[in-house]
């Protein structure tokens, strides 16, 4: 199997990243080389095994459903790349 | 006072022979001195200075733990309150976070004093810390050399002793190859002992913070005060507190050492190969067995880690998109444009190539072709480590194929750079505790790491099996040229 030029441009807008006419061409290049490495697994007779997604198994831990003090909103929001107002601000989303 | 270890550093506090502001000032005078190995991203002497002070408080009332007043660095990895977290990458350049990482507090807690944050490859994807925004960080041992990765920072920052210690991550090998490739001793726990509450995450099921020290019997020493159950992380393991000292003193006599087959096999340099053997002769001599064992299907752990950790990157990395947090690009049009040249100038290279192949294998029509695939196998990796725990105690290796190579070798290729993880990946894939200590030099006189590895839990058994070998040997004293000239 081997990637195309527009199967690149897929994944990239999946992914959310801008990718230029002459990244794309590295990009693909390097991802087939990848994708050689990893073909190996095709070959392997997994059947019946139970996939692992987590070193130690078992389930997911809950915690309780109480309020906690977290840091406040001030702290949380210093580091966004435009606010106001208490307010993320991104380009206009609705008409 | 550099050359000390952390166990010989705490007790020389503790009997007042020097202070903790005393040390935190001859550490930040030898970071300075030490500039040209890019080994640190961020450093703050006033808050380093403030934390010594209040070690020293702590030391004069009497209620100091054996790490008050020791420095330690952190990975640029951990989310730190008073110093930038970057990830050593352009997306998170002077970002400040709001808490602590639970490692970072649980240290500060036991009182060690933060020297600064260490350069490491962007968001902990590399061999060879040639992938971070901020440089390439120098082998102290022969400064041509990369010193690893991706814990690369840390790895150079305790060989240059101008840390005593260093915090570290592995994902697929990111502690021991870099302890490896700069001579000093790196120890992952198993998956879930250390808190991966505020480590910015890469491969969240693969993630486990470690740490770098100068001896086996120090990282026993910052495990106490490092590991434990933490409820902010839901893979945290809940288990009672150990002291991870309690093996020190076990002898290895009768200890019986797996050589995986498949780790001796083509690929495996000669002069890694004799220090490793060597190394291993030395167990022999104290008592030890050496037993062939193997693991059939190791070699596929490449391929199965460059589905899962891709996978996983790509679903973790989703969260930068220029709105929160982190990088925004200047010009852009809508929200999707704004979002997509955010995050293809934010990531670099290695980033971005492994955001695609995540995308990819996680992408309708492929999952189970390749994700579940690639879990499937991972549980047989890991299955085959449970047989071979069955005929040995410990697993014994070489970390690395080959000594540290040099710049530029193998950057242009990321598939020659993906292979060098071959003999960590799979420990890591398994989740179980791995590390390396230094053995010898091969090619150039540069360091060669031995592997150890040990079942889930057994840290403490690990850790004494690594500290017989240093009671024995003197390669994890020898310093850089660098360090002995000034």
């Amino acid at each position: 199997m081997s990637l195309t030029a527009s199967d690149v441009k897929r994944i990239a807008h999946l992914a959310r990243i801008e990718i230029s006419e002459q990244e794309t061409g590295q990009a693909l290049a390097q991802l087939n080389e990848i994708f050689k490495l990893i073909e190996q697994l095709q070959s392997v007779d997994t059947a019946g095994i139970e996939p692992m997604s987590h070193p130690l198994g078992g389930s997911q831990r809950l915690r309780e459903d109480v309020a906690r003090d977290q840091p406040g909103r001030e702290s949380l929001m210093k580091n966004a790349p435009a606010m106001r107002d208490g307010l993320f601000i991104v380009p206009r989303v609705v008409e | 006072m550099f050359e000390k270890s952390v166990a010989e550093l705490g007790r020389a506090l503790l009997a007042k022979q020097v202070s903790a502001v005393e040390l935190a000032r001859l550490y930040l005078d030898r970071i300075g001195r030490h500039k040209e190995l890019n080994a640190f991203l961020d450093v703050r002497p006033e808050v380093t200075l403030l934390q010594a002070r209040a070690a020293d408080e702590r030391i004069a009332r009497g209620e100091a733990t054996p790490l008050t007043g020791v420095p330690v660095a952190h990975k640029d990895i951990f989310v730190t309150r008073d110093f930038a977290s970057t990830a050593s990458s352009r997306m998170l350049k002077g970002y400040m976070s709001p808490f602590d990482a639970t490692v970072v507090e649980k240290l500060g807690n036991a009182g060690m004093v933060t020297l600064g944050k260490l350069n490491c490859d962007e968001f902990a994807m590399g061999s060879s810390n040639e992938n971070s925004y901020y440089g390439n960080v120098l082998n102290p041992w022969d400064t041509s050399a990369v010193p690893g990765g991706s814990s690369g920072g840390s790895a150079a920052a305790v060989a240059a002793r101008i840390a005593p210690a260093a915090t570290a991550t592995d994902t697929g090998g990111s502690i021991r190859e870099p302890a490896a490739f700069s001579g000093v001793t790196g120890i992952k726990p198993t998956y879930g002992r250390a808190s991966r509450w505020g480590m910015i995450a890469f491969a969240s099921s693969l993630d486990q913070a470690g740490i770098m020290t100068c001896s086996a019997e120090d990282a026993a020493l910052i495990f106490n005060g490092m590991l434990g159950f933490d409820p902010k992380d839901s893979t945290s393991v809940d288990r009672a507190q150990e002291d991870y000292t309690r093996g020190l003193t076990q002898g290895v006599k009768g200890l019986r050492i797996g050589l995986p087959r498949e780790f001796f096999g083509e690929g495996l340099q000669p002069d890694v190969e004799k220090a490793v053997r060597e190394a291993l002769a030395e167990y022999v001599r104290q008592g030890a067995k050496l037993v062939d064992i193997s693991l059939p299907n190791a070699a596929l752990g490449i391929p199965v880690y460059y589905v899962i950790a891709p996978a996983e990157c790509s679903s973790n990395l989703s969260r930068f998109d220029g709105v929160r947090y982190g990088h925004r690009a200047a010009q852009y049009g809508d929200l999707d444009d704004m979002i997509k040249k955010s995050r293809a100038e934010g990531f670099g290279p290695e980033p971005r190539r492994r955001i695609l192949i995540g995308a990819y294998v996680l992408s309708h029509g492929y999952y189970d072709a390749y994700y579940l695939q690639a879990q499937k196998v991972r549980r047989i990796i890991a299955d085959e480590f449970q047989q071979a725990f069955g005929q040995c105690d410990v697993i014994a290796g070489p970390v690395t194929t080959s000594v540290a190579f040099g710049f530029g070798e193998k950057a242009a290729d990321p598939v020659a750079m993906y292979l060098s993880d071959l003999y960590t990946i799979p420990g890591s894939l398994a989740g179980i505790p791995g590390m390396s200590i230094p053995c010898g030099f091969g090619a150039r006189n540069r360091p060669v790491g031995l592997q150890l590895m040990t079942n889930y839990f057994e840290e403490a058994k690990l850790l004494g099996v690594a500290h017989q070998y240093q009671l024995a040997t003197d390669w994890h004293k020898r310093l850089p040229p660098i360090v002995s000239d000034r």
